[in-house]
């Protein structure tokens, strides 16, 4: 089971686009994907128009009287299930901060999904907490989305910094470039230059398009309801490239 | 992921060919289309004596494009494993060893339950397939439904009335119970539980497990012998002919195996209990069975090397398995010859004649009117008789005797296993069970001695030919040595402890055994 997780600490920066569509070409490609809602605004749970409540809420999940297997709901894609949003998740920092061992928390929570999936999507709410510590020891990969400015380029150099503090294992980090304005010029030099200076930015950009917009209207991934447009084809650009450094064959051996 | 299958088929009288009554079903439930509607043409797989719906699985080969896909089902209708039917680019024929499968989890899955059988088509439909969803107020599917209008070619045609199956989506369950129990409470559906592949078969008149190469007919203690006799050799008869189609086309080894011990258990009953039957029917016929067995012993010999080599090549010590590649070509060369000498022999016309006499002298048996003895008569006196003689013949053998007498000893348990099987159904399924089994670990003891026996002097026979032939290097020799050397061994273990399991058979206890439980079917 390999465990992406889409994170930054930036809101709207397209973090729950990219958990949902590249949850749904995971799925595509035949592999068993679990996508968790981890953000109490549970935009990714509207978008598979799941009702964003959890039996117990999030104490009980974090507390284990309830377990996550039996929280979860099928998606209208075949091999997509989705851990749905919960407003309760607002209070996870201060329930984990009661548990044990917190940072390790979610890695052990999912422990028992292993044998059922292949890949888990965990789409983090914007923050530096300890849910997000959390959030970074459990999964393999990070995908950070980036707005093209000096800024959040330092936002990754301290994300990076921080993970290295690391004990164990560490999570690849896989930013990209996220809502392009190619109509602005510091946007697509940013956006031109950056990936081939830095092993960790994909080479793959996602522009701002109405119709990834359009997702909270249609309540659907790009991929499923204009597979064949731009956008979908740079969410494709953008699994290959997050699968290939996974280690994921591009389809699920039989 | 979807979970739970509920199944239904609906009375087909006037049914449209839209999708429209669905919704009248369920009025008040939002009803979604996918599209247009799709063709599925399927096959089940299965071995001939049905080893995986025995087991409680169902193989299902559903082709459009390419290879086609493969689906193991367990009883609840969950899927157990699925993959592509074939390796890349090639699609496996079917029949079809399991070897021919992709490596993968499905094959291992099916490899203990499949064995050394092959798979082959029980059923063949095509579908046309309309899927639907139902949807709730956020137009979200909580339950998927298809509806499939099934036409089967194979083993005869029919068009089934539609079947509807209900799909839970995960964390859905209770809105697809609820869809499901307004479909069930509508008028013109019924419970389709028993599955698809049940009612293309039903459709032919056939139902799955319908072939057994056991002894399933079910004798009356009181009966006339002449008739319960006339039912078993009428049953071994049918099981001989069910095979022959099988041998013929080589679809794997165990039709001539059931062939052959169908033939074995004729000749058995005709030489133990067949002097019941009129017109000195048994000794016209028997004659005619050994010529059959007979004809079948060549093939079966090397199919039992050849299903043994793999282990025989792991068992090697000195040699390397490769080393006994040789051995292997000449075998199944052999084999190949002797097939073509079976085949020959099964369309030859003393078969046919053959089978068509046997057919006309038992419906002339079954008859007979003549009351005495009764059934569980004649069965208990000929049981206890060859009980008798196996205990005789045992209490004879000392560790100086000679291997012939092993030998023989071998033929009177066969006689004895044969009776038990023959009139398994006259007695407490319990004390048979137990009389069979007390049994048969002396006949295994029996069985590993004489086999390693003769096994050992075909190889010196293969062995010898071979060099002549100039077929063998000095290494493969070398390898069949070491072959033989093991078989010696397994031998001496066999005659080592052919006293205990003999000890254990002539038992007070289950000398007693035999004699109750003989003697209360009679009673």
């Amino acid at each position: 089971m390999k465990i992406f997780a889409t994170y930054n600490i930036k809101g709207g920066v397209g973090k729950t686009a990219t958990a949902v569509n590249l949850a749904y070409l995971a799925a595509k490609d035949g592999y068993r994907v679990l996508l968790w809602d981890l953000d109490p605004q549970a935009a990714a749970t509207y978008l598979f128009r799941v009702r964003p409540r959890v039996k117990g809420g999030g104490k009980a999940l974090i507390q284990g009287t309830r377990t996550l297997d039996g929280a979860i709901k099928g998606t209208d894609f075949d091999n997509l299930d989705l851990l749905p949003a919960d407003f309760t998740y607002r209070n996870l920092d201060l329930l984990l901060d009661a548990a044990k061992k917190p940072a390790r928390k979610l890695s052990r929570l999912l422990g028992p999904l292993r044998a059922e999936y292949d890949v888990v999507f965990l789409d983090c709410p914007p923050s530096i907490s300890l849910l997000s510590e959390s959030v970074l020891h459990a999964a393999d990969a990070l995908l950070v989305p980036l707005i093209p400015t000096t800024l959040s380029v330092r936002t990754l150099d301290q994300l990076t910094e921080f993970i290295a503090g690391f004990d164990g294992d560490r999570p690849d980090i896989l930013a990209f470039f996220s809502m392009i304005d190619r109509r602005k010029s510091l946007h697509k030099e940013i956006a031109a230059a950056l990936p081939g200076q830095r092993s960790d930015v994909a080479a793959t950009v996602i522009p701002a398009l109405s119709l990834i917009e359009q997702m909270s209207v249609r309540r659907a991934p790009v991929a499923a309801f204009a597979p064949r447009s731009t956008a979908a084809r740079c969410y494709a650009e953008l699994w290959a490239e997050a699968r290939n450094r996974a280690g994921l064959p591009p389809a699920k051996p039989g | 992921m979807r979970t739970a299958l509920r199944e239904f088929v609906l009375d087909d009288s006037g049914m449209p060919e839209s999708d429209d009554y669905l919704v009248a079903l369920g009025p008040r439930l939002r009803w979604r289309g996918d599209g247009r509607a799709r063709t599925v043409r399927r096959a089940w797989l299965d071995t001939f004596d049905w080893r995986l719906y025995r087991a409680g699985l169902t193989l299902e080969l559903t082709t459009g494009r390419g290879s086609g896909e493969l689906t193991l089902t367990g009883r609840d209708g969950a899927v157990v494993a699925a993959q592509q039917a074939g390796a890349a680019g090639g699609r496996p024929k079917w029949p079809g060893l399991l070897d021919a499968l992709p490596v993968g989890p499905l094959r291992e899955r099916l490899r203990p339950v499949v064995g050394v059988r092959a798979l082959l088509p029980v059923a063949r439909a095509a579908s046309t397939v309309h899927d639907l969803r139902v949807l709730n107020s956020d137009d979200k599917t909580v339950a998927r439904v298809t509806v499939d209008r099934m036409s089967v070619s194979y083993p005869a045609g029919a068009v089934l009335p539609p079947r509807l199956t209900v799909t839970a989506l995960r964390g859905y369950q209770p809105q697809a119970d609820r869809l499901a129990d307004i479909l069930a409470a509508a008028r013109g559906v019924t419970d389709g539980a028993a599955g698809a592949l049940e009612a293309a078969l039903a459709a032919a008149g056939r139902q799955p497990g319908d072939y057994t190469g056991k002894i399933s007919v079910r004798l009356a203690p009181h009966a006339p012998a002449v008739t319960a006799v006339a039912a078993v050799l009428e049953q071994l008869f049918d099981t001989a002919l069910a095979n022959v189609g099988g041998v013929l086309r080589d679809i794997d080894s165990e039709f001539l195996h059931d062939l052959r011990v169908a033939v074995r258990r004729t000749r058995s009953t005709l030489k133990l209990a067949g002097d019941v039957l009129p017109d000195g029917l048994a000794s016209r016929f028997r004659p005619e069975f050994k010529w059959l067995g007979d004809l079948t012993t060549p093939t079966r010999d090397l199919d039992v090397y050849l299903l043994g080599f793999d282990a025989m090549a792991a068992g090697l010590v000195a040699a390397s398995p490769a080393e006994l590649r040789p051995f292997h070509d000449q075998l199944a060369r052999r084999r190949a010859a002797e097939q073509r000498q079976l085949a020959r022999g099964l369309r030859n016309t003393r078969f046919s004649k053959l089978t068509a006499d046997w057919r006309e002298a038992l419906g002339g048996a079954a008859a007979t009117r003549k009351a005495r003895p009764a059934a569980a008569q004649l069965a208990g006196r000929r049981i206890r008789k060859a009980h008798r003689r196996v205990l005789a013949d045992g209490a004879a053998i000392t560790a100086a005797s000679a291997p012939e007498l092993m030998h023989d000893l071998r033929k009177r348990c066969k006689d004895l296993r044969y009776l038990l099987e023959i009139f398994g159904s006259l007695y407490d399924p319990g004390e048979h069970w137990q009389a069979v089994r007390e049994l048969k670990s002396l006949q295994d003891c029996l069985g590993e001695f004489q086999d390693t026996e003769v096994q050992r002097g075909e190889l010196r026979a293969f062995a010898a030919q071979m060099m002549d032939e100039r077929t063998a290097p000095a290494a493969t020799l070398l390898a069949m040595g070491e072959v033989a050397a093991g078989l010696a061994v397994r031998q001496r273990q066999a005659r080592g402890e052919f006293a205990g399991r003999f000890r254990d058979f002539a038992s007070p206890a289950s000398q007693r055994r035999i004699l109750a439980m003989t003697q209360t079917a009679a009673s």
